[in-house]
């Protein structure tokens, strides 16, 4: 995640090409050593390539036998009936896509702020030992099992926003988007941090220089240079959310419904797929839209990292 | 940080498929009996627990547990090419005569029932619920969606909105729910909160003055409150093992297995283990009523 994030900070080492450590007339046991790790790395590179690609294939397979036969793409994506076991079963994907839509939202919503103001502190104004403890502690933050997070959501979060906003029941968009953007707030605060951090401090020492204030120095030298940074930060915060399941299904009340206000309960994809494919028959109608769901998700989350890293990257171009 | 990932994956990827060879190894070693046991995914749970709790009990014999539903097991068990058919129906007519001509007498043993308490905050004052009103409240087009309109007022939920917690669609829960209280075509309402699991439901109605669910007998806590259900003749019955066992729960079901004939060797040995306290203690920690009231500590 943070790889493509490295080429920001435009003091990269010169390339290091394949063999560069080794003469080409050796043939001694290094040599063979150097040929042999040269080999293991690449499998370990392209594994990634190679595990994606298999994904892909692997859902496409499963769902395209739905994509292609009984799915009427009108109701697949404009109908709120999901009744994917009625004797007459219905596949809407409407509630779902807007109980992902505004679960993520919301998380948003609530994660930006905290995170890049949780960044902005810990890259240009914590020092010593305030900096290092903020950061170890947002680290712990992401490591947080998402079960976890979904049964503070299921058991104090529910009976909380009962009590506080007086609403029939606390499992809602609400709950779910405070669980959401606590657990996505880590990962963007660290990769906003890495974008700032990429900025060089010759920037700063000139604005300084001009007798430019801390924050004079944040806001008008640092944030700008670090835009596509920060943007691609909340991004992949963004994609986190979106593709979060657990949490999400613990805490959205996992309930077919069109929200109107963060009080109501909703359902996510992920969240609809968690909970049905275990007990479905492999090949079914149901089984095959399940993984339709799958190459959605897969397609937007794909479209949100490729954003996240032309943006990125866009900065150079 | 993605090739890391990667990297573990393989990793597990790798230990997976070490240990599957070395289960494939045992499996082909010693010389052991295996009883055939398929059917209702119902039962299917309890099926492998016992299967793996009578691994213990007894090492040389293995059982293998396949679901498929209750027909597959019972034809299996016609075509004898399974021991024992678990199912959560009775065998139909049609079953019998199959069986018959191919010379098989059926036997049924009763082996825990299936019964689904209706579960309230425990501030609901809603003493009795009946058939009717759990179909207008749960069902597609119901009419009932507030307490007031089952004549309570239910303190701390000041919406008077009925929060309607139903489990995911393939559950078997979810299925005999809507079988017994919608009808075999009855669709559920949209917008029930679906949640994973019958232990969540009693959390969630625990903490939720509003809300009603529903879930086998088991999961019930002294934190919850469970009305009486209103049967055909207008008595009301309180769930439990023994209004489950007697029959007149109407929110119940036995749970069987069939064999081919009475059950001999082996298979008699595991049918007996089964119907025994450390069996029926296991079908109850699933989440069902045992076969007799039994005594698990």
């Amino acid at each position: 995640m943070s790889s493509p994030l490295a080429t920001t900070t435009g003091s990269n080492p010169a390339p290091r090409g394949r063999g560069a450590s080794s003469a080409p007339d050796r043939r001694d046991r290094a040599w063979y050593v150097d040929r042999a790790m040269q080999a293991v790395v690449f499998v370990g590179g392209i594994s990634g390539i190679v595990a994606i690609i298999g994904i892909f294939v692997f859902i496409m397979r499963e769902g395209f036998g739905f994509i292609v036969g009984p799915m009427d793409p009108v109701e697949f994506f404009t109908s709120i009936a999901w009744r994917p076991t009625s004797s007459n079963p219905t596949y809407g994907i409407l509630a779902l896509a807007a109980g992902t839509a505004s679960v993520t939202g919301l998380a948003m919503l609530i994660a930006v702020p905290f995170s890049l103001g949780a960044a902005i502190y810990i890259g240009e104004f914590a020092t010593g030992r305030t900096r290092e403890t903020l950061k170890i502690l947002v680290e712990m933050l992401a490591a947080i099992p998402s079960v976890v997070w979904g049964f503070i959501g299921l058991s104090i979060m529910n009976k909380l926003i009962i009590r506080v906003f007086d609403v029939p029941i606390g499992l809602n968009v609400l709950n779910a988007g405070v669980i959401l953007g606590l657990m996505a707030a880590p990962i963007m605060t660290t990769i906003a941090e890495d974008a700032l951090k990429a900025v060089p401090d010759t920037y700063r020492e000139a604005a300084e220089a001009m007798g430019a204030t801390r924050w004079q120095v944040v806001r008008h030298v640092v944030l700008p240079a670090a835009k596509n940074g920060l943007v691609a930060a909340v991004l992949l915060g963004v994609g986190r959310g979106f593709g979060e399941t657990m949490a999400v299904l613990m805490a959205s009340g996992h309930s077919i419904n069109l929200p109107t206000s963060p009080f109501d309960s909703v359902r996510a994809l992920t969240a609809t797929i968690a909970a049905e494919m275990a007990e479905t028959a492999n090949g079914s109608e149901h089984y095959q839209a399940l993984f339709t769901l799958g190459i959605l998700l897969f397609a937007v989350t794909f479209v949100i990292n490729l954003t996240a890293d032309i943006v990125v990257r866009g900065r150079k171009a | 940080m993605a090739y890391h990932r990667s990297a573990a994956s393989l990793t597990l990827l790798a230990t997976m498929f070490a240990a599957t060879l070395a289960l494939s190894a045992c499996g082909g070693a010693g010389n052991r009996t295996v009883i055939q046991n398929k059917g209702s995914d119902t039962l299917v749970n309890v099926a492998q627990a016992w299967a793996e709790n009578y691994r213990a009990v007894n090492p040389d014999v293995a059982v293998a547990v396949t679901g498929g539903g209750s027909g597959t097991g019972i034809s299996a068990m016609i075509n004898a090419t399974v021991d024992i058919a678990n199912a959560s129906r009775t065998m139909k007519d049609s079953e019998l005569e199959a069986a018959r001509a191919n010379g098989i007498e059926p036997i049924e043993h009763i082996v825990g029932y299936d019964a689904l308490a209706v579960f309230l905050h425990e501030d609901n004052p809603l003493s009795e619920i009946t058939l009717p009103q759990l179909a207008g409240i749960y069902g597609d087009g119901g009419e009932i969606q507030s307490w007031s309109q089952l004549g309570v007022t239910v303190p701390g939920c000041d919406s008077d909105e009925i929060v309607v917690v139903s489990r995911q669609n393939n559950s078997g829960t979810y299925e005999y729910f809507q079988e017994t209280v919608l009808g075999k075509d009855g669709d559920f309402r949209l917008g029930t909160n679906d949640l994973h699991g019958s232990k969540d439901v009693v959390d969630l109605v625990e903490n939720t003055p509003c809300a009603i669910g529903y879930s086998g007998l088991a999961y019930a806590i002294p934190e919850v409150h469970m009305p009486c259900v209103v049967d055909t003749s207008g008595n009301c019955i309180t769930p439990s093992s023994e209004t489950a066992i007697d029959g007149s729960y109407p929110i119940a079901r036995p749970l069987f297995m069939y064999t081919a004939g009475e059950p001999q060797g082996a298979v008699g040995d595991y049918l007996a283990w089964v119907l025994s306290a450390e069996g029926q203690c296991i079908i109850a920690e699933k989440g069902y009523a045992p076969a007799e009231p039994v005594d698990c500590g």
